[in-house]
């Protein structure tokens, strides 16, 4: 059947749907959500980094970008969460053109480091800048009774969602799926090819004729959209935004962890990654302290980087490779 | 107009000093990054572990901030040397440092950082020495001083003796010309019988062992936490970007510039704006001049 994958896409929406409207615990919207935040990040990071070999360090940046675009148009024009996430996604996405326009020219290395700047850059701009809460932070009341399409979202007797978090969750979770698609969409496109070819030698690729130059810009802007989707709801689900969870260094280090743990060559490698990573990070902070929490994603990053180059699906590829011999 | 030079004068001596002891930090990422194209992001957060050595040394012990630095040395030596042991064999020889080796750096980074998080608090740490505190005022005019904080001073006198004595030893010596000459053709040393491998394992590990004194300069001009690591980044790269990759006298004059920049916007427009400059620097030169100002190109290729 030629739309499996995407029947299965829905059926999925679905089901997140109904999973908002069955369980009572409002305790596993709040984690949930968390975990699909950061599956965006990973898969958002796995199509610059993972298919095109190229290292984003700054993703909290441009997670933060979408977060503070939000409160920005929550402050100017108190526009609903999908406007606010359509919004954080664009200037997101513009921010990461920017960025691989000025350095993408040069080798990998210096897009990584002019990414960690950029994060700095931002921080520091951020922090400076009161309309939004300059250093101490500000707080965000979610809306009322928002409506979307004329349907009342939010209400505890009448809306679609019975309180904020199981709307957070479902939208969140939403975006996870739609980026899935469009990660395996693109794997299997030009542009990941193109960017598969840069991986292996970007100046073999450039002589074949490949428009290097023109496919990491998009690659870049998808991946900075996609973050800053991911961020945009932040400040409605902290009720609160402050440059150091917005910056947060767990963002940086997951959105490279989940995919390096899951596999970079495959849409599905950041999926397992931030299904495993995140959960246990979620499960584990109830009863362990967040730093060493962080100590621990650090070293499972670098011993899976040491001895599994290919993640856990590659694990699974040698495996099936070995029995069928 | 007499304030104003008088903060124009201040600001300029002290970016002087803070240049001199920027140079001692990113010294040893010019030898790792600039002339061995090793990618040690985990550079700053080194010299932070270092810092905070000098700290436990300096507290229970009381030893010099400086002395504790040098005893410190040969363990960041060892520390580069099974490093580089790890990147050679595992990603350096199959041509994977470029995404691997560089998540695998930005692992140990994170590992430190959290580690000291972990260890100490985040909270600032300083060291106690007689130069501390203290600070010499020159008087130029009326309502002209300029003010040199002795901690300053004793940071840029010990960093300059630190990054000539080096610059000396990789110029002058056999094995520092052996070094130079890994990062221009591998090949060509082979055959002249030197394994290039070797000399860029002692090499790196030299580069990570700038980071024991870095580390106690670093304490000495400014209270230190773990993530201060990941501030530095910008300033570290910058001049080893600025100065050209591999010249050190680039470096050196890379970080005067930087520590000038960092002082004027501190003094004009306030401190929080200083780490905005650095990285804003950077930023502009991989835009503008990837080549930086004195060196070999740091384009595509």
């Amino acid at each position: 059947m030629k739309y499996k994958f995407e029947i299965i896409c829905l059926l999925l929406i679905v089901g997140l749907f109904a999973l908002t409207q069955i369980v009572g615990n409002q305790f596993y919207f709040f984690i949930g959500f968390v975990i699909l935040q950061y599956m965006v990040m990973a898969i958002a990071w796995n199509v610059l980094g993972g298919y095109g070999g190229y290292v984003n360090f700054g993703s909290a940046g441009f997670l933060a970008t979408g977060a503070y675009t939000a409160v920005a148009l929550i402050n100017f024009l108190d526009v609903g969460l999908v406007e606010q996430m359509i919004a954080g996604g664009i200037i997101a996405g513009l921010l990461g053109l920017a960025t691989g326009y000025l350095t993408l020219r040069l080798r990998g290395v210096y897009f990584a480091i002019a990414t960690l700047a950029l994060a700095i850059i931002l921080e520091t701009i951020v922090a400076h800048w009161d309309y939004v809460g300059g250093a101490a932070g500000t707080s965000i009341l979610p809306k009322r009774k928002p409506e979307l399409l004329g349907e009342l979202i939010v209400d505890r007797k009448e809306g679609i969602f019975g309180n904020y978090k199981e709307f957070l969750f479902f939208l969140m979770g939403t975006v996870a799926i739609i980026c899935v698609w469009i990660s395996r969409y693109i794997e299997n496109s030009k542009l990941g090819r193109g960017l598969n070819a840069i991986k292996d030698s970007e100046e073999a690729a450039e002589c074949m004729g490949v428009p290097t130059m023109r496919l990491k810009l998009i690659a870049t802007a998808i991946s900075g959209g996609m973050m800053g989707v991911a961020g945009a709801p932040l400040a409605s689900y902290l009720t609160f935004i402050d440059p150091l969870s917005a910056f947060n260094l767990e963002y940086a280090i997951n959105a490279i962890a989940m995919p390096m743990i899951g596999g970079t060559v495959s849409w599905a490698g950041p999926v397992i990654g931030a299904l495993l990573l995140g959960t246990a990070q979620q499960v584990s902070s109830l009863w362990i302290q967040s730093e060493l929490n962080l100590l621990i994603v650090g070293v499972v990053l670098v011993v899976f980087v040491i001895i599994a180059p290919e993640g856990i699906i590659g694990w699974f590829r040698k495996s099936r490779k070995g029995s069928a011999r | 107009m007499a304030v104003f030079i008088d903060l124009l004068l201040n600001a300029l001596v002290i970016g002087i000093l803070l240049g001199g002891f920027y140079a001692a930090l990113a010294i040893g990422l010019s030898i790792t990054f600039g002339l061995l194209d090793v990618v040690n992001i985990a550079h700053p957060t080194m010299l932070v572990l270092g810092a905070f050595i000098a700290f436990l040394l300096n507290s229970t012990l009381g030893i010099d901030p400086i002395l504790a630095g040098v005893i410190a040395t040969p363990f960041f030596f060892i520390l580069g040397w099974l490093i580089y042991q790890v990147y050679y064999n595992v990603f350096e020889k199959s041509g994977a440092e470029s995404l691997r080796g560089l998540a695998f750096f930005f692992g140990l980074l994170f590992i430190i950082e959290v580690g000291l998080v972990i260890q100490f608090g985040v909270d600032h740490r300083l060291v106690e020495a007689p130069y501390i505190g203290e600070s010499w005022n020159i008087i130029i005019g009326e309502e002209i001083d300029v003010a040199i904080p002795f901690r300053l001073l004793v940071a840029f006198v010990v960093a300059s003796i630190a990054t000539l004595a080096i610059r000396a030893y990789l110029t002058k010596t056999f094995f520092g010309r052996a070094v130079r000459a890994v990062a221009q053709d591998m090949m060509a040393l082979r055959l002249m019988g030197v394994d290039p491998i070797r000399v860029k394992r002692i090499a790196f590990a030299m580069g990570v062992a700038t980071a024991g004194v870095g580390g106690a300069l670093m304490i000495i001009v400014l209270p230190i936490e773990p993530s201060l690591g990941r501030l530095y980044l910008g300033n570290v790269f910058a001049i080893v970007v600025l100065g050209g990759l591999g010249s050190i006298s680039g470096t050196l004059l890379a970080a005067v510039i930087i520590g000038v920049a960092e002082s004027i916007v501190a003094t004009f427009f306030g401190p929080s704006w200083a780490p905005a400059v650095s990285f804003g620097i950077l930023l502009a030169v991989l835009a503008f001049r990837p080549e930086g100002l004195f060196g070999k190109t740091a384009g595509a290729h």
